[in-house]
């Protein structure tokens, strides 16, 4: 996202800052918001426990020799009899409830961020060029578009990974799949307003090559929609991946993603047995939300039409 | 948390205290399986055959623990070696007034296997009768091929129907309530799949009066929700209790449990058979040869399994370890038989015997939306095998997945469940460990392809044994034959549990079965 | 106007022939629906006899010239599970599934226009703020989770509204629902809440970013300037203005609301079309999963339309013949 994209506006507006490098008007806008800096912090430190997972946890819970049944169902605080101490407690299985939820954290955050990235990627790229080239292009392209929408994306995520069977590239391959086609209706609604609009047509008349006009000018004032949808889809991803674990699919059931252990320890939550759903469920809910505040931030900042 | 988890019980307990029983004429059943139509003969599946019960009735009834008692039939005996004599029961009639005689057994057995469309018809059951003969209105001799013990048990899964209204009705006139006119203790007022089943009480029925003006049952197949709704007041009984909840239950002074030891042994079949098994490997990842094959490889397994553990800590404490296919007190059980004991060291020294010091890679297989707790037992037994140097992975799965691949021996070492229908062992021994042959219909879910000569000789013979005792000796043998030879490897047997509102209480049945006829008013 | 809807019709039939082979191709690589039905008990001579029965003993290709030669004559097949014919089952589920839709995205426009509104209006106030965080909140809650709560708060702590089902139905207009009836509203309230939420969430966003970024508006502005009151600044202009990305979303959820019911039907046992296809899935009724496909895409290919029309007539800017199809 390079501050490029923000030029046909940079020009209007705000003759006053031309001082500084527009890179870093986008970052010390960006600060300007303090939850946003909040959410920025819980994110950098969120990350960072998935990707120092092994050595912040203190048991490999993905080893069926480190975890013992005996242990199942502790509550927090609890001791197993190697002297370990259980902060979070231990779910069904015996697994240390911190190790999984770092654990699980890692896998839900890739299989959101991958998925996310490339449905933006493919889906953004055929909403501008059905927008651009009109045409059958359009009609080829917003007809895809119809025919994965008009499949509940859950349905698709179901009967691919019944047929793909169970794995993080597999599930992140049905997240695509369903993903890309919103980011492609949403970038071509944008488009389509924009396209008439005199700065793509005098780009136009100046004989810009046409990679050049839709991805330096088409793409960075359809960006904003595209963001919204975006950072919902990455919420939106993950908790598809605990919904699907939720029906039985997805994931292996010996390498729990957070979704996965919410809905395990979703059986025991009428039984008083919180911490096996609750602590995952709350890393869940404070990494969709540092997501969401970044996100509701970026999107403030990098629409066109919102700049003072 | 955990205090206010109490707490919300505690008020909950007090509310409904003030909000007991509406009225004791009604009845709400919460159900985790749906009974998927009304027609008693088109589809094979216990939901089905529980709803039967109550609108249609059989010849032969099946108490708590299915042991055979007279219904529409008041006695039966064998008069020639391939001849059983019913005789049927007097002055029964049907919900419409018109009387029940033997021309309605006829027809009866003449649609049950015949239903078009059937996904899983009642051939099963009547595949032994050659010809029905009717003596006079109320005895019917049944002529079989052959000596076959087994026709009381077979006609117990019947449910007999009309002849006035069955004649030419299709399944949707029964799931109208069109064709729906049967003996039994209740009449179906609607059937709207997915949403409800209403019954009103058959006054005229020849029985025990039924307790309930009308009893209405509900799919809740969402385990949690079910609780729930029991917990609100939505419903008076529910079956299927999560074994997470049953604790916390105990303690709520509105809600009483009830459980039966269940005729469903839950436990893994083993590829006995091929050289190759796909599933196991060297720990470098190189084909081996099937380790399974050697009995001593097989008994290490059952002994490296902490039967106790997966009971009390994966089914918090409701099952029973298991040692062979049906619990104490069916039919055919053998009382030598002891549970396996629990040797981690024992079960290593085995495998180094057979030639396995270091142990292989192994993947188990198992579904996760079929049995109580499934993918958690596939975990635990993984976790225990890995202790023992055998490295093992875990594939769950939906059972629209699993039960083809397994069906079409893509596994190893699977987890699976079997409930005896007939409440007896030959059900189990037959399908499941009898050599698989297709012809004779023998081992059709024999999924590890286990095969004993002496097994396949002692069975045969106790199938067509027809005295009781006899045959129950046969088949106590044969039990012992396959476990000694470790031909499966038990778990643990189910038991069902059942959870009432204040003022209800269950009667738990061995077949997993939930009936309004087993609810008592307090 | 009608050669473009008649070409989207055209394209709508190709659509829905490409979906019914890849459910095809699907179910059919996922298994064999007879392995779930049949009684264990069977033998193999009662298995062969019902997958002849269920005709699923012919190659592919031919299953599914059977399934179009009936197609043609209005005939979607009957299900393996219910032995009713499919399209008859989706029907009778689709009312359910309907209201609880129609039920969701009422309260998410009513309750988050307004709190949209006013988080853009204000967007720096503590109210504005409160409800920006609170629907950060909405959009973060796994829908299953969610609706876990909420039974526990509403119905097993509060006791307040039945934990699921749906209530008595009435007929009004020909039409029966149990909006008609106090008891069914009851029922609907707490799977609508669970459904809307996330809907709910997104209404908010979406009018505070609309209003937001026509505030800044050369028109809007002069507007203001011309001394207009502010009440009919924000009904006239910035409400219009927002309308475009409101119907697309609006337009587009429902249709997505329908089919995630699914999750929010399973948990509050609601007999609805979501209920009936999770469950079809997991025995794969194929005739079932194809009635609910075709019935379903109907209903996105007629919404789309709408959507698209809607389009055209909010923003003379976008034009249908722009659409090309």
């Amino acid at each position: 996202m390079s501050a490029s994209q923000t030029e046909p506006l940079a020009a209007a507006p705000a003759p006053a800052k031309k001082a500084i490098s527009p890179w870093r008007r986008l970052l010390s806008a960006f600060f300007e918001s303090k939850l946003a800096v909040v959410g920025l912090v819980g994110l950098v430190l969120i990350i960072l426990a998935a990707l120092f997972a092994p050595l912040l946890a203190p048991q490999n819970p993905y080893d069926l020799t480190q975890i013992d049944i005996m242990d199942s169902k502790l509550p927090p605080g609890a001791e197993s009899y190697t002297g370990m101490i259980y902060v979070l407690g231990t779910d069904g299985q015996g697994r240390d409830m911190l190790s999984g939820i770092l654990y699980g954290l890692r896998i839900s955050l890739i299989v959101g961020v991958l998925s996310g990235f490339f449905a933006l990627l493919i889906g953004t790229s055929m909403g501008l060029s059905a927008a651009y080239f009109g045409g059958r292009v359009e009609t080829l392209i917003m007809r895809l578009v119809d025919l994965q929408l008009s499949f509940p994306a859950i349905l698709v995520a179901l009967i691919l990974l019944a047929i793909l069977g169970r794995g993080v590239d597999k599930v992140i391959l049905a997240l695509i799949v369903v993903q890309w086609a919103y980011y492609a209706r949403a970038s071509r609604g944008a488009a389509l307003v924009e396209r008439r609009k005199e700065y793509i047509e005098s780009a136009r008349s100046l004989a810009l090559s046409t990679p050049r006009i839709i991805f330096r000018h088409l793409l960075p004032n359809c960006l904003p929609p595209v963001i919204v949808i975006g950072t919902v889809q990455v919420a939106n991803a993950i908790a598809l991946e605990a919904t699907l674990s939720f029906l039985g699919i997805g994931l292996p059931v010996t390498e729990p993603s957070l979704g996965l252990l919410i809905s395990n320890g979703f059986n025991y939550l009428l039984s008083g047995r919180y911490w096996i759903s609750f602590f995952p469920g709350l890393a869940l809910l404070l990494t969709i939300i540092a997501i969401n505040l970044v996100g509701d931030q970026l999107r403030d900042i990098l629409n066109p039409r919102l700049q003072r | 948390m955990r205090p206010l988890m109490y707490a919300v019980a505690g008020v909950f307990a007090a509310v409904s205290l003030l909000s007991a029983p509406v009225s004791a004429a009604e009845l709400r059943v919460g159900l985790s399986t749906e009974p998927t139509s009304v027609d008693p003969h088109y589809h094979n599946l216990s939901p089905n055959n529980a709803l039967a019960t109550h609108i249609f009735g059989n010849l032969v009834e099946q108490g708590p623990v299915q042991e055979l008692l007279p219904g529409l039939a008041t006695s039966w005996k064998p008069v020639a070696d391939d001849v059983w004599e019913f005789k049927l029961r007097e002055g029964v009639k049907f919900h419409d007034g018109s009387p029940f005689t033997a021309d309605d057994v006829v027809f009866t057995i003449k649609r049950a296997g015949n239903v078009p469309d059937s996904p899983s018809s009642f051939a099963i059951y009547t595949a032994a009768i050659k010809d029905v003969k009717v003596v006079d209105p109320l005895t019917v001799h049944f002529v079989t091929d052959g000596p076959y013990p087994l026709l009381p048990n077979d006609l117990s899964g019947i449910a007999i129907v009309s002849r006035k209204y069955g004649e030419g009705a299709s399944t949707a006139d029964y799931n109208s309530g069109k064709a729906a006119i049967g003996a039994g203790p209740y009449k179906l007022v609607s059937f709207t799949p997915g949403q409800s089943i209403v019954l009103e009480a058959n006054k005229n029925y020849w029985g025990d009066k039924p307790k309930f003006e009308k009893v209405t049952f509900r799919p809740i197949t969402n385990p949690a929700a079910r609780v729930a709704a029991l917990l609100s007041g939505d419903v008076d009984l529910i079956d299927g209790v999560p074994t997470a909840d049953i604790a916390q239950l105990k303690k709520n002074s509105a809600v009483s449990l009830s459980d039966a030891v269940s005729n469903r042994i839950i436990y893994l079949h083993i590829d006995s058979d091929r050289e190759v098994t796909p599933h196991v490997t060297a720990k470098d990842g190189k084909e081996i040869k099937n380790p399974f094959k050697d009995v001593r490889v097989r008994k290490a397994i059952s002994m490296a399994i902490n039967r106790k553990a997966i009971v009390d800590r994966v089914m918090e404490g409701v099952a029973i370890p298991a040692g062979q296919l049906l619990p104490k007190g069916f039919f055919g059980v053998s009382p030598n038989i002891e549970v396996p004991k629990y040797d981690p060291e024992a079960a290593k020294k085995l495998l180094a015997e057979a030639g396995y010091p270091d142990g292989f890679k192994l993947t188990i297989h198992g579904p996760n939306d079929r049995y109580i707790n499934d993918a958690q037992i596939v975990q635990a037994v993984a976790q225990m095998l890995s202790r023992v140097g055998i490295d093992t992975a875990v594939d769950t799965m939906p059972r629209s997945t699993f039960f083809g691949r397994a069906s079409k021996l893509e596994f190893s070492l699977l987890l699976v469940g079997w409930g005896s229908g007939t409440g007896e062992a030959s059900s189990p021994l037959k399908s499941l460990l009898a050599t698989y042959d297709k012809e004779k219909g023998m081992g059709p879910s024999n999924r590890g392809r286990y095969s004993n000569p002496e097994f396949d000789k002692t069975l045969a013979q106790a199938l067509v044994t027809v005295d009781d005792a006899k045959r129950e000796k046969l088949l106590q043998k044969a039990t012992e034959i396959a476990m000694a030879d470790v031909g499966l490897i038990p778990l643990h047997y189910e038991v069902s549990t059942w959870a009432t509102r204040k003022g209800f209480e269950y009667t738990g049945r061995s077949d997993q079965a939930t009936q309004a006829m087993d609810v008592t008013i307090k | 106007m009608s050669v473009f809807i008649l070409r989207r019709l055209m394209q709508s039939l190709v659509l829905l022939c490409v979906m019914t082979i890849i459910v095809f191709a699907g179910v059919y690589a996922i298994g064999n629906p007879i392995d779930i039905l049949i009684s264990p008990d069977a033998t193999q001579a009662e298995y062969d006899r019902a997958v002849r029965a269920l005709g699923l003993d012919l190659p592919l290709w031919q299953q599914y010239l059977v399934f179009l030669s009936k197609l043609v004559q209005g005939d979607l097949g009957k299900s393996f599970v219910f032995n009713e014919p499919a399209l008859t089952l989706v029907f009778s589920r689709l009312p359910a599934t309907l209201e609880l839709a129609f039920a969701a995205m009422l309260l998410s426009i009513v309750i988050g226009i307004p709190l949209g509104l006013w988080a853009g209006l204000r967007p720096d106030s503590v109210a504005g703020r409160s409800i920006m965080a609170g629907s950060i909140f909405g959009f973060s809650l796994p829908n299953f989770w969610q609706g876990l709560m909420l039974i526990m708060v509403f119905s097993v702590f509060l006791q307040w509204l039945p934990a699921g089902g749906r209530g008595p139905t009435a007929n009004f207009l020909g039409i029966n629902s149990s909006l008609f009836t106090a008891e069914g509203w009851q029922h609907l309230l707490l799977p609508a809440l669970n459904l809307a939420l996330f809907k709910m969430s997104l209404v908010i966003r979406l009018t505070r970013a609309g209003v937001r970024e026509t505030l800044l508006l050369d028109y809007v502005k002069f507007a203001r300037a011309k001394g207009l009151s502010s009440r009919r600044v924000i009904f006239v202009h910035v409400f219009k203005n927002i309308l475009i990305p409101l119907v697309t979303v609006i337009g587009l959820e429902l249709g997505s609301v329908i089919a995630f019911a699914v999750v929010t039907e399973t948990i509050f046992a609601w007999p609805g079309i979501g209920k009936l296809i999770i469950d079809s899935i997991f025995v794969l009724d194929r005739p079932v999963i194809v009635a609910y496909l075709i019935v379903i895409v109907l209903m996105f290919i007629t919404i789309n339309l709408i959507v698209d029309i809607l389009y055209s007539v909010l923003d003379p800017r976008v034009r249908l013949a722009d659409m090309k199809s």
